[in-house]
């Protein structure tokens, strides 16, 4: 049945419009920021490197396909949950403000599958965002640019051979897909405690936001919460770019990337199984 | 509990916080019957149906339906159940056809394409099956509810207010589908309805509920004919028909009005009333005797509320 039930949620999040606002605006940014690195590539690369060409010379292709893809990912991932949680939230607060809660939960099903069918729909959904995301921002990216080094200029400077940077794409966009399932957790948490598909959508972009600008405090007692914050996790895909890969910092974010998925699942799972339906 | 008994509910009690809305409610329904659920607005009836149906939890009491407890067979029993409760909402954007599908598979039923137009067309949507429900207008949901309750051909039917919303045709088709429901295919159909008339029309048992508590649980026509009728009768000399019964025994029966002779009676005093004016040389040229589940009901709650 567990099965039936999700074709049934990923049938209904696809015959909905705004589930694929996300797939439009990621096909709409993505060439956007292509077609803005093609034409303003070279100075852009100037722009960052401004201090370092004084005493390095930069030969060959700099502005190739995986610089695009990196910039790409980095401007996307703060939108992305935006994008998610759209549809994440609605899952069960959809069904709250549309009255169909008084179809589904009449039916011989247990609340426990109802949830899980969601949740695992909404997963579906995230996963299948994260992937045409990266289709389009690596695999068109490099098609359009071709390959070359990467520089990545942030607490140090790393470059990274040609042949040494895709596999630490792939793995990036594993960790993305973990982080954004974190973030798709959570807004389904809040769409089982409210009746209005606004209040999940509102309430994870809040949290993202006000935890991101907690994030950059260096306050002491801020320093010892911030490595339970989710937002202090969600960008660990940056990892996979260090020389040599922080593999451990990336077992302890993707931990508790897993942590927060489980705990809000399990959250939601509880609350929605004790719900008095009065929509 | 006889074995035809198919809904027993027993000392059922919901609070909401410090708000009793079903207050130690019992009532049971028979295999067969068309069971109607009465009680004025806020009396708790949509209450008990979400408590039915599993979607409230009863704060305490017992609801037995099919011979076993809700509350450690909820997936068996809702399996044999279909219903409406309150508002008739779909999923807009799918399709009549879709909706029914999905909720038939939902249901653990094999449902094939045949099964969704036959129940579509059992409620006369068949023409508009693959139109989106957004395009429907709320009689036309008000039927998709009935057809969404039979797709999966359940044994018991819950039926919250069905017919809100039609127009008059549209009622009278679902008064004529209850009772198919009932006599052709065998449904026991528990109704709840505040169109008094309706129930009083189809059904055979019935429960008045008002501010959570059953007041009354029958069959509709014994209780029908238990108590006063409202009895009006025309006569020749209304003035001196008024004199008389004024100086008699059936003063207190007597209803106040100019315009016509009207006695609060019981069955048997029709016709010695009849006789009584005869004798008295008033012509009788007619007698009408009306007893409605509305007086009945208003009587009953009215009685409650003073």
């Amino acid at each position: 049945m567990i099965g039936t039930l999700i074709r049934i949620e990923l049938s209904k999040i696809f015959s909905k419009w705004r589930s694929f606002i996300g797939f439009i605006a990621v096909t709409v940014l993505v060439p956007i920021i292509q077609v803005a690195m093609y034409s303003e590539g070279d100075e852009y690369f100037n722009l960052f490197t401004q201090t370092l060409q004084q005493q390095f010379d930069f030969a060959g292709n700099m502005t190739n396909g995986f610089l695009i893809a990196f910039v790409t990912l980095q401007s996307l991932y703060v939108h992305i949950p935006l994008l998610i949680s759209l549809v994440t939230g609605d899952l069960l607060a959809g069904e709250a403000t549309a009255g169909t809660y008084r179809l589904l939960l009449v039916r011989p099903i247990s609340r426990l599958q109802v949830v899980t069918s969601k949740f695992i729909a909404g997963l579906v959904y995230t996963n299948l965002l994260i992937l045409w995301m990266a289709i389009l921002s690596l695999g068109l990216s490099i098609l359009v640019f071709g390959r070359g080094e990467l520089l990545i200029v942030g607490e140090k400077i790393t470059i990274l051979a040609s042949g040494d940077i895709f596999w630490r794409f792939l793995y990036s966009y594993y960790y993305a897909a973990l982080s954004m399932t974190a973030v798709a957790s959570l807004a389904f948490l809040f769409s089982a405690l409210v009746e209005n598909a606004i209040g999940p959508i509102a309430s994870t972009m809040a949290i993202i936001i006000v935890f991101t600008i907690i994030s950059t405090l260096n306050a002491p007692f801020i320093m010892a919460i911030k490595p339970f914050l989710i937002t202090t996790h969600l960008t660990g895909w940056k990892f996979f770019f260090e020389q040599p890969v922080a593999i451990d910092k990336v077992i302890t974010s993707a931990g508790a990337l897993v942590a927060y998925c489980l705990v809000f699942f399990t959250a939601a799972a509880v609350i929605f199984r004790r719900k008095d339906i009065l929509s | 509990m006889p074995s035809d008994t198919i809904i027993e509910i027993k000392d059922l009690t919901k609070k909401f916080k410090d708000f009793t809305a079903v207050d130690n409610l019992s009532m049971s329904v028979c295999r067969g019957d068309i069971f109607g659920f009465l009680g004025p607005n806020g009396a708790g009836k949509s209450t008990t149906i979400r408590m039915m149906l599993s979607l409230i939890e009863p704060t305490e009491g017992i609801i037995t339906i099919f011979g076993k407890p809700l509350a450690s067979h909820r997936k068996e029993i809702l399996r044999n159940i279909g219903a409406i409760v309150e508002k008739p909402d779909f999923y807009l954007y799918l399709t009549a056809f879709k909706n029914l599908e999905i909720l038939g598979r939902i249901s653990g039923a094999d449902i094939s394409r045949k099964r969704i137009m036959e129940v579509l067309e059992l409620v006369n949507l068949h023409e508009r099956a693959d139109s989106k429900v957004k395009t429907y207008s709320y009689g036309m949901k008000q039927r998709l509810g009935i057809a969404q309750a039979l797709i999966h051909n359940p044994e018991l039917i819950i039926l919250d207010e069905p017919t809100n919303g039609l127009d008059p045709m549209g009622v009278k088709e679902v008064r004529d589908l209850i009772l198919h429901l009932s006599r052709e295919e065998k449904k026991t159909i528990f109704l709840s309805s505040h169109i008094l008339p309706e129930v009083e029309v189809v059904a055979s048992r019935m429960a008045i509920i008002n501010k959570g508590r059953t007041v009354v649980e029958g069959e509709v026509q014994t209780l029908l004919n238990s108590g006063n009728f409202m009895v009006r009768i025309g006569v020749d000399k209304l003035h001196d028909a008024q004199i008389l019964l004024e100086n008699s025994e059936w003063k207190k029966h007597l209803e106040k009005s100019e315009s016509e002779l009207r006695l609060s009676l019981l069955q048997s005093d029709i016709a010695r009333v009849n006789e009584f004016l005869v004798r008295n040389d008033i012509a009788v040229h007619s007698i009408t005797s009306t007893r409605s589940l509305e007086d009945y009901f208003l009587n009953i709650t009215q009685g409650e509320h003073s």
